[in-house]
């Protein structure tokens, strides 16, 4: 009996085919909208996760602060020997400047930004030098006249050909380029872009750029055995101490905790894919209520029709059962065509903001079966109506 | 023959529509037999109860008091779903609008009772397209009604009610939207069913094609006038198209 009412539901379809494709037009967007916009969330989430896994796990960057007491009181090397030897499960420690620059290399000049970073600074970063070499600690400790450049200089002054052995001048300074960097999403210092960067070793940046031996900022690479909250309290208050807060002053320095970074990021994207997706379900519920609407016209506008059904020996729930399957087939052929469009809008628009596609199989069963539930919920009362009709009433209907 | 109960048997039959101040008694009391292999041509003026009649014994419709048997059984005390069951089984209908679903060809229209009884498919085809041999539409069965005359939708209907093989064809005014050529055409072929065993219940206010009935009979207000049996005029004995 169920393969007869797919059948009779199938040919009704076939049909009203254009009516059939507009009703279903509200179940298809609703879909569509719905994967596409937690596919996009997942996928944005992912994204923003990469990033901030650009900023190293188990690292605590320290910036000074502007208070009323005055401005920013910048750190020195006194404070970054005391942070590594004062606090437990503290694994690395560096100190990091930066100034703006002009680099010119054959003529050609670039705005840049110039970065003091020892390669400790590069591991707790997690800064990958593709090309050529990092930093030795001869070059270190004398502060040489090295740099290791980002992709994006590499393609305003070089353009292409081999960089590694170059001279460049940035600012004040000539120096060799031994090194090129990956394409970082995301760096603390440096600029806004941090592939517009040239690093040298920390000691040459303060000797010709910022002058003295003070670093504008320090990044803490710890052990993964300590718990966060108790390197970040003995931080603070080694950090008062040393810059002689009394009780009651705040903080003039502030402690960024990429783990932190991380959960907020990850409840933001969530709590934002959740509201899209509930917009995109109401949508999806909208449509619903458009197959309700059209399934009541068809009942009044197929009320003969229904007679006729009844007449030659339907019963009640056979016609009852004949709209339901028509508003369930419906549904889940705009539940199929909806996940198809999702498919392609969704690798288009991911392609478009530049996050990764990643298909999620859960969400495309669901959403198909979800369409399938309203189908049902909003296909039953038209066919109850229908199933209820007087077979002499409906014969005389026009 | 004799142990056999009549195919249709009213007694006291009377249909009370509305309630109260505004009730309508379009059925009084009515008294009718109809035996099996029959055909009956049912007429009177509007109003007199002869589709309310037709209603009753198509199954579609309950007496408000009286007793109505078919093959011996007791219409009145099945419910709604077994009426439905019995009119499968055993009634075809004719109306006077074809009733063809629309878009729908020929031979999809003839096949909808048999998608009820849940017939096979390859039954249903061969039993569709024996009706539409029957009313001689064969050659049309990939049409849909649209594409169709008046005549050849009647007789697709007539397909549609034959192709169950029921005891009883009920027809209510089926020459009603026809010509005269048309609805000669159709009472011809209504007498060779008739003439080949099924029996044939038929509303007409047109005395011409009543004639082609064995038992006429007249409703007046709500009550049979008279029954008029063997009624068949010579001139249409040895028709057999």
């Amino acid at each position: 009996m169920i393969g007869i009412t797919i059948l009779l539901a199938m040919r009704e379809i076939r049909r009203h085919l254009l009516r059939s494709f507009l009703t279903t037009l509200g179940i298809i967007i609703g879909v569509a909208a719905v994967i596409t916009m937690v596919t996009l969330g997942r996928g944005l989430t992912a994204s923003v996760q990469e990033d901030i896994a650009g900023l190293g796990s188990n690292v605590l960057i320290v910036f000074p602060l502007e208070t009323d007491r005055g401005p920013p009181r910048a750190f020195d090397e006194d404070d970054i020997r005391a942070v590594e030897q004062q606090i437990a499960g503290i694994e690395a420690v560096a100190g990091s400047v930066n100034a703006n620059a002009i680099a010119v290399h054959n003529g050609q000049d670039w705005a840049t930004s110039v970065q003091g970073a020892d390669s400790i600074f590069f591991a707790a970063q997690s800064i990958d030098v593709i090309e050529g070499r990092g930093f030795s600690a001869a070059e270190e400790a004398v502060g040489r006249d090295v740099c290791i450049i980002g992709p994006k200089v590499v393609d305003e002054i070089f353009g292409t050909g081999d960089v590694l052995g170059e001279k460049m001048r940035v600012g004040p300074v000539s120096c060799t380029v031994i090194g090129v960097i990956d394409e970082r999403a995301n760096a603390v210092g440096g600029g806004d872009d941090p592939d517009n960067t040239v690093l040298m070793p920390l000691k040459i940046v303060q000797r010709r750029f910022t002058g003295g031996t003070d670093v504008q900022f320090f990044v803490i690479k710890y052990s993964d055995e300590y718990a966060p909250a108790a390197v970040q309290s003995q931080l603070i208050e080694l950090m008062r101490e040393r810059r002689v807060l009394q009780d009651g002053q705040d903080n003039d320095f502030n402690i960024i905790d990429t783990g932190e970074i991380n959960d907020t990021v990850n409840q933001v994207t969530g709590v934002m894919t959740l509201v899209v997706t509930a917009i995109a379900g109401i949508s999806l519920l909208v449509g619903g209520i458009g197959i309700m609407n059209i399934m009541l016209v068809s009942v009044t506008e197929r009320t003969r029709e229904i007679g006729i059904r009844l007449a030659i020996g339907a019963m009640a729930r056979e016609v009852r059962l004949q709209f339901l399957t028509e508003a369930v087939v419906l549904c889940c052929f705009g539940g199929l065509v909806g996940i198809v469009l999702a498919l392609g809008l969704s690798t288009m628009l991911a392609g478009l903001i530049d996050i990764p596609y990643l298909f999620d199989p859960a969400v495309n069963v669901l959403s198909f079966v979800f369409s399938a539930v309203m189908g049902i919920i909003f296909g039953y009362y038209p066919a109850h109506r229908a199933s209820k009709l007087d077979p002499i009433d409906a014969l005389r209907h026009e | 023959m004799t142990d056999e109960p009549p195919l249709i048997q009213l007694e006291a039959i009377t249909k009370t529509f509305g309630e109260g101040a505004a009730a309508f008694q379009a059925l009084k009391g009515v008294d009718l037999t109809i035996e099996r292999g029959d055909f009956v041509a049912v007429m009177g003026p509007s109003g007199s109860g002869k589709s309310t009649t037709m209603n009753i014994l198509g199954c579609l419709d309950v007496p408000t008091g009286g007793v109505f048997k078919f093959r011996g059984v007791e219409v009145q005390a099945l419910s709604r779903d077994q009426r439905s069951l019995l009119r499968r089984r055993y009634l075809g209908f004719v109306f006077q609008g074809f009733n063809l679903l629309a878009r729908t060809t020929a031979l999809e229209n003839v096949e909808l009772p048999l998608l009820y009884r849940g017939e096979k498919k390859r039954e249903r085809r061969i039993a569709a397209e024996r009706a539409l041999d029957q009313v001689g539409l064969l050659p049309w069965a990939d049409h849909t009604p649209a594409e169709l005359s008046g005549g050849q939708q009647q007789r697709v209907a007539i397909a549609r009610a034959l192709v169950t093989q029921p005891d009883v064809l009920l027809a209510d005014e089926p020459t009603g939207n026809l010509d005269t050529e048309r609805s000669i055409e159709i009472m011809e072929l209504l007498t060779r069913l008739n003439r080949e065993g099924i029996t044939i219940l038929m509303v007409t206010h047109e005395a011409e094609m009543a004639e082609f009935a064995n038992t006429i009979v007249h409703f007046r207000d709500g009550l049979v006038e008279s029954i008029q049996r063997g009624a068949r005029s010579a001139r249409h004995e040895g028709v057999s198209a």
